[in-house]
């Protein structure tokens, strides 16, 4: 029974950093995308 | 073109979702419980299918590193870049993974012995590749000496392959003999589609990491464009 905690422990380790991974990819992504949005939005303001 | 991308991305996250959670039921319900260690054995599929992932994201900044050094293009360096970052997290995985296992079956979390010790110096060896390009302002420079660590940082994975081949070690070779566990058919092909599923897993991720880079290059080139033209330029 209590080596069915080790077992439980390595598959949340996997859902853990794959969650992990896959959050701070996507997070990186939204604050790149929201900063080119602006600075697009701030050249097209100045080029009027 | 746009529309085909994010369609193809959208599939690949579906697809490697369902592979994943397909080779997560196999383990528990189709794969049989293993004599000698009992439950704690279906650690393995998840174990060696990272470790697979790892050294297969190491050999494509292997190959990116080549690449980069034959042709000088950017795109050798954010795909070698990208797969580091990848195979990193699945190396963790397999170092975690394994500890997890080794405690119940060798009565220890961590040994000195061969394959341990390479796994520990691998993943110390590909952290210190993103403090290296972290540590370097210019980006030919940045590049052409990330491919050249990326290159010669791939030796830890034939050297950790063959490091229970080679040593002493109570590491188990499923390969050469099933390394103390009763190999069964059923054990086999949960294996396969555990490899299949984070191989998938790996592309989905890689593809997501590229995007990712990709985009910084455009912030970058935007920011560079801005500050020569509207800042220090005539528009001014």
């Amino acid at each position: 029974m209590s080596n069915l905690v080790y077992l439980l422990a390595a598959y949340a380790v996997f859902w853990a950093l794959t969650f992990v991974l896959v959050v701070s990819i996507w997070a990186r992504q939204r604050r790149l995308e929201r900063e080119l949005a602006s600075l697009a939005a701030l050249l097209e303001e100045s080029r009027k | 073109m746009n529309k085909d991308r994010e369609l193809l991305g959208l599939l690949l996250i579906i697809l490697s979702t369902v592979a994943v959670l397909a080779a997560l039921g196999m383990v528990f319900l189709y794969a049989p419980r293993e004599t000698t260690m009992g439950d704690v054995q279906r650690i393995f599929y998840f174990h060696v299918a990272s470790a697979w992932v790892g050294f297969f994201a190491f050999f494509v900044t292997f190959l990116s590193g080549i690449g980069y050094l034959a042709w000088a293009e950017r795109r050798w360096d954010i795909l070698a870049l990208s797969s580091v970052e990848v195979g990193l997290a699945f190396i963790t995985m397999t170092v975690i993974t394994g500890s997890l296992w080794a405690r119940p079956v060798w009565g220890t979390y961590w040994t000195w012995e061969p394959r341990l010790t390479i796994s520990a110096v691998q993943l110390l060896i590909y952290v210190a590749y993103g403090m290296l390009r972290s540590a370097l302002e210019n980006p030919e420079k940045k590049a052409r000496l990330s491919a050249v660590y990326g290159i010669v940082a791939f030796v830890t994975v034939p050297l950790s392959w063959f490091a229970i081949r080679w040593w002493r070690t109570i590491h188990p070779d499923i390969l050469t003999g099933g390394g103390g566990m009763a190999f069964t058919p059923r054990m086999g092909y949960t294996l396969l589609v555990s490899l299949a599923a984070f191989t998938l897993l790996y592309v989905t991720i890689l593809r997501q990491r590229i995007r990712l880079e990709r985009s910084a290059d455009a912030l970058a080139h935007l920011r560079a464009y801005l500050e020569t033209n509207y800042i220090g330029g005539s528009h001014v």
